[in-house]
């Protein structure tokens, strides 16, 4: 496949599959061995317990987006895969942020943290930490914020994804 | 219920698929499965290699259509089987590699001849297991038979840990398998075949593509049924040799980079292309932008993936290549309706391609063997009928081009991978396949050195393989390759120094014979045919002689170079 110059887009691709050791593997191995990135990736059990789903966020043309899909199907161990970005769904992240803190500044942060609905999850004398779920643009948003204050420290979950209403049929 | 050892359960499940055989090279993680495999009344045919063993299970499944099996120990032994495994999954082939493991404690702990196998072999099998208790041994073994030869076929690698062979449990082999995540789509969309059959009635110039998955899926018959009922001339890929008789009329033999002048043509002049289980290979299509032009695409494909992964496809038809055909043939019923008179001059206008430029070499040449010369032969000698296996490089080329294959399995070949040191191997495999067989491994001189320890297992195993070596002193692909677009700059490829390949077959037990002169060709290969076993043959050919027609990388098929160029190239 000629290296394209065709217009790469995101995908977020919701991944159903046995919950059995090395399952992500063959999931991501067989994006890495084409030389793609994972730009975000998330897994946690179902409701059945022996059914996992991983979302992952990659990015490519079209045709290798279609590609990868196809490639992931034919895993043994995979359910289902649907790209989440041909329909309408939400997607969220998860990150923690330890906040440098002095007196003046502490009731912004809080009002900040507030607007964004996120949560304070830890106080100590020099430093917040806070919590906060959104989308990537929002998580983007609030972070440039308090990067004025001094972010010591930040952790993010990969983001995960839900059509908001149930897929159509082919 | 009985409470059996993992090794005697292992064995049993082999019986229960019907295992007959098992290649392979013991270890001491694998030594409880010999223990037991000796009065099994399954044969073990000692490789005396483990990439090899893998090889030799692969010819025997490519000739007989049944999953071939190989029993490996932990460490070098399984990292031995990549090559195999690999050349087994590029082509389809069910193989299976069981695999011997360290103990269960020690695994992660860099123990002796421990790897991580699994983690290895992921991107080269269809599948792969580690089984992790004696229980689930048997539903795994199970599992792995069905993966492996349903669908499009595959390689499938099972770990067994030492102390998981060791173990007890209840023995009971499970009947039948639903794997949620897995169920291949066998059969047609009948939306899909109305839409092929309107397209194959009203094309003007249409061609059939057949590939290797005509073969795995036996659909042969259907295939010469439908190209002499709509009249469709028919051309095949490496992997498709054999699919369609090569003598008859509608053949047009093999495409690609080394196909006929004729097939490629004819390809790029086509109005509607039917690939049937084949995969548009960058080796088939040449420069994909100039691919076909004219034509729409039908293509039956077992493999999902496989459909609108190169070209974009007009009918694409997800199912096993045989159901396909039957439906097609079905819905067009006994006496389709299709332009007669068109399809006259379309197959004019191809014989009138081949006469311009037929497959040809210097048929008159005597001062020296003449590679195409050799293959010609053992085609007349062996009235065609031999199985021919061969190595890789310009003799697997000739050897696809000269011999006329005219049913399946007779043509055994990598395809896909392209692993130099297949053919010996494969050839003992289809040999314990098919005893009483004419076997013959087309060779090069360098090919031959990369499994020549098979030699061994040849003679142990008395399996009269006959390897016609088509000796040129280089690694003439390559070389090629170098002669035509590196400025004759041979780096590399000059085999300064050989071995005495006749001198070597006696010091294996086997037969050697040599040919150097014209003259020469036809007394060593009656002599070979003649000799009940193992026979080497050394012809020495002429260096520098080429593989015609080809399509140079980045051209289109149309753009073929058909013989030496005048001058050298600058």
């Amino acid at each position: 496949m000629e290296l394209t110059t065709e217009p790469q887009k995101r995908h977020t691709l919701s991944v159903l599959v046995d919950n059995r050791p090395g399952v992500l593997a063959r999931v991501t191995t067989l994006i890495s061995g084409r030389g793609f990135n994972i730009d975000s990736l998330s897994v946690a059990e179902t409701m059945e317990p022996d059914v996992s789903l991983i979302t992952l966020i990659v990015s490519g043309s079209p045709k290798i987006i279609n590609q990868i899909i196809k490639q992931i199907r034919k895993l043994i161990n995979v359910i289902k895969v649907t790209d989440l970005t041909q329909m309408d769904y939400v997607e969220r992240q998860l990150v923690m942020v330890r906040v440098r803190t002095i007196d003046e500044n502490r009731a912004e942060i809080m009002r900040l943290c507030e607007i964004f609905r996120g949560k304070v999850i830890d106080v100590s004398p020099k430093s917040f930490t806070l919590e906060i779920t959104g989308g990537e643009s929002k998580l983007r948003a609030v972070l440039a914020l308090l990067d004025q204050f001094g972010i010591e420290e930040l952790v993010s979950t990969g983001l995960t994804a839900i059509a908001r209403s149930a897929p159509p049929k082919k | 219920m009985t409470t059996l050892s993992g090794a005697e359960i292992l064995i049993e499940c082999w019986k229960k698929e019907g295992v007959e055989v098992i290649f392979g090279y013991p270890g001491a993680a694998t030594v409880d499965i010999h223990h037991h495999l000796e009065n099994s009344g399954l044969k073990f045919i000692l490789t005396r290699h483990e990439q090899a063993a893998v090889h030799a299970a692969d010819g025997y499944a490519r000739s007989t259509g049944r999953p071939g099996v190989v029993l490996v120990t932990s460490g070098p032994g399984a990292t031995n089987t990549v090559t195999g495994l690999g050349g087994a999954n590029m082509d389809s082939v069910p193989v299976l590699v069981f695999s011997g493991q360290v103990g269960r404690m020690l695994i992660g702990n860099d123990a002796f001849q421990e790897v991580d196998i699994v983690g290895v072999t992921r991107p080269v099998t269809k599948h792969n297991y580690l089984v992790m208790s004696t229980s689930e041994l048997a539903q795994t073994v199970k599992e792995a038979f069905y993966v492996a030869t349903s669908g499009r076929p595959g390689a499938v690698l099972v770990d067994l840990p030492k102390d998981v062979l060791a173990g007890q449990a209840e023995f009971d082999y499970p009947r039948k398998i639903h794997l949620r995540a897995y169920q291949p789509h066998l059969t047609p969309h009948p939306r899909q075949v109305q839409k092929a059959v309107k397209l194959l009635k009203s094309a003007k110039k249409p061609i059939i593509y057949a590939g290797g998955g005509v073969i795995s899926s036996g659909a042969d018959e259907e295939l010469r049924k439908l190209a002499e009922l709509l009249t469709i001339p028919v051309t095949n890929t490496l992997m498709g040799l054999g699919g369609f008789p090569g003598t008859h009329e509608l053949s047009l033999g093999m495409l690609g980079m080394h196909g006929l002048y004729r097939a490629n043509m004819a390809i790029q002049s086509a109005d509607l292309i039917l690939a049937v289980g084949a995969r548009f290979d960058d080796r088939v299509t040449g420069a994909l932008a100039s691919f076909a032009p004219e034509a729409g695409i039908i293509h039956i494909d077992v493999d999902t993936t496989s459909i609108d992964k190169v070209l974009s496809v007009d009918v694409p038809l997800v199912a096993d290549a045989r159901q396909a055909l039957k439906a097609i043939l079905e819905a067009l019923g006994p006496v389709p309706d299709y332009d007669q008179s068109g399809r006259r001059q379309w197959l004019e206008k191809i014989a009138n391609w081949n006469a311009k430029f037929p497959l040809t070499y210097d048929r008159t040449f005597r001062d020296g063997i003449k590679p195409q010369a050799v293959i010609e032969a053992i085609y007349r000698l062996t009235s065609g009928k031999a199985v021919i296996v061969t190595e890789v490089g310009q003799h697997q080329m000739w050897a696809a081009q000269y011999y006329i294959y005219q049913s399946p399995r007779q043509f055994i070949t990598s395809g896909g991978l392209g692993v130099m040191g297949f053919g010996l191997p494969a050839a003992l495999g289809v040999l314990v396949a098919r005893p009483g067989s004419t076997v013959i491994d087309i060779s090069g001189d360098g090919s031959f050195l990369m499994n020549v320890q098979e030699l061994t297992t040849a003679v142990e195993e008395k399996l009269p393989v006959k390897i016609a070596i088509l000796n040129n002193g280089c690694l003439g692909m390559v070389r090629q390759w170098q002669e035509l677009f590196y400025s004759r700059r041979y780096a590399a490829t000059l085999l300064k120094h050989e071995p005495d390949f006749v001198k070597l077959a006696e010091a294996f037990g086997a037969k050697g014979l040599r040919a150097s002169s014209f003259d020469e060709v036809e007394p060593v290969i009656v002599e070979a045919l003649n000799s009940p076993g193992p026979v080497v043959m050394d012809f020495r050919v002429c260096p520098e002689e080429l593989v015609y027609p080809m399509v140079p990388g980045g051209k289109g098929l149309d753009e073929m170079i058909l013989h030496r160029p005048e001058e050298p190239p600058a």
